[in-house]
């Protein structure tokens, strides 16, 4: 009875052990890619190449899925709206909803799947052909060449996707609204333009995006370059990615919310 | 050649993003708003109460827009709210100017009006608006009026 009691205790503590360890090794990661950074930042070509592979590649995904939002937002609003003959508040709604949450936390959770998993598989297949090895037997870092270059990549271009997420989204929105339900034109934007506020709400909301592309971004390239050299093991990063980064976006995006938007 | 075409697609991705901030900013944003409200002077009006207004509310004369409302606090002497205006340089009111908390519409948010009065000096910046009207609260009318049916049914009782 003690001796089971004693073990599942154990079991525990191990667990707990475990995690913080790993939450320290993956800080310390962190603090090796900032590191790394300004030495990254010189040779701005690889850093460009990284920003076409993440950025651009990843573009249409983000432009499709924000007029979906858009379009589908209008909608379900316009029928709430609608019983209270408040429908000219379309836009504003749909603004609010676009800038402050769903921008950045859709393109997060679409930034990990789409950018997130290339990068740890990538990096991961480079650690099972023992690439990085390679590399560091002609004594060149690879996290200033190969991960670095990678992580400014993630972190520039995942505020430009959600701020065009937000943009495409809401002219989803005015497409929706103003040309198939007929609310006027200049009620849409004056009501989103006294109500928004340029700092608060679009400000913020650029703030969470860029926090979020350094958890995608950071999660995705731990990911890679722990994983085990073996096939099944860079299957299992590439999962570990999506989870991690889509539950840490979510989770962040709570406390960044409750910071920012808790006082009226 | 290949470089050379990744930096170009790489700068239309930024630029992209660019465009699209500047859009929130200006086009789904208050950024035009302010642009076009540089210079500004300070006015302080003291209502007994304010009701719902809130920084940033708009400052309207004749249902126009001349200014914002900048800060709210409470007088500690008078228990006077204190409302601190930016107003347009170039609009001036006359010195006996009032103040009023309006409302947009039945339910909408709450303004400070300003309305003109004939005085030949003009509010400089850090003035006080002297004559105000308190935001009208619901449930003070809603009083009033029970209070007033109450006493009208009482009078008519005892004249029977």
């Amino acid at each position: 009875m003690i001796a089971t009691l004693e073990n599942s205790l154990a079991a525990l503590g191990a667990a707990v052990l475990r995690w913080l360890q790993a939450l320290g090794h993956a800080a310390f990661f962190f603090g090796d890619l900032l590191r790394f950074t300004p030495q990254a930042l010189k040779r701005f070509g690889l850093v460009v190449a990284q920003v076409h592979a993440i950025g651009n590649r990843s573009l249409l995904i983000i432009a499709a899925s924000g007029l979906a939002v858009g379009f589908v937002l209008a909608l379900q609003m316009y029928y709430a709206l609608v019983t209270y003959g408040a429908a000219e508040s379309l836009g504003l709604i749909v603004n609010l909803a676009l800038v402050r949450e769903l921008g950045p936390v859709v393109t997060a959770l679409l930034f990990a799947g789409r950018a997130g998993t290339s990068l740890t598989a990538e990096i991961g297949l480079m650690k099972a052909g023992e690439q990085l090895a390679a590399m560091e037997l002609m004594a060149i870092d690879p996290r200033a060449r190969v991960l670095a270059p990678r992580f400014i990549g993630g972190i520039i271009s995942m505020p430009l996707l959600a701020v065009l997420f937000s943009a495409v989204g809401i002219l989803g929105a005015y497409v929706v609204a103003v040309w198939l339900i007929g609310v006027d034109s200049g009620n849409f934007w004056s009501i989103m333009q006294s109500r928004v506020d340029v700092w608060r709400d679009v400000g913020n909301g650029v703030v969470k995006s860029f926090v979020f592309g350094v958890i995608c971004t950071v999660v995705a390239l731990y990911q890679g370059y722990e994983t085990q050299a073996t096939p099944e093991g860079v299957a299992h990063a590439t999962t570990r990615t999506v989870v991690t980064a889509s539950l840490g976006v979510l989770a962040m995006d709570f406390v960044l919310t409750a910071m920012m938007f808790a006082t009226p | 050649m290949n470089k050379k075409r990744v930096e170009v697609l790489v700068g239309l991705f930024v630029l992209l993003g660019l465009v699209a901030m500047v859009f929130l900013a200006l086009k789904a944003a208050n950024l035009g708003a302010f642009a076009s409200s540089g210079d500004t002077y300070t006015l302080t009006a003291k209502f007994d109460n304010i009701g719902g207004l809130k920084t940033r509310a708009p400052v309207r004369s004749a249902g126009v827009t001349v200014g914002r409302v900048t800060s709210i606090a409470l007088d500690p002497k008078t228990y006077q709210g204190l409302v601190v205006m930016e107003i347009q340089k170039g609009i001036e009111f006359p010195k006996d100017s009032s103040a009023k908390i309006l409302t947009s519409g039945l339910l909408g948010d709450q303004y400070v009006g300003m309305e003109p009065g004939g005085d030949e000096k003009v509010f400089v910046a850090g003035d006080v608006v002297k004559q105000t009207q308190s935001a009208i609260v619901l449930e003070n009318l809603i009083g009033q009026l029970l209070f007033s049916k109450a006493s009208d049914a009482g009078a008519q009782e005892g004249s029977k």
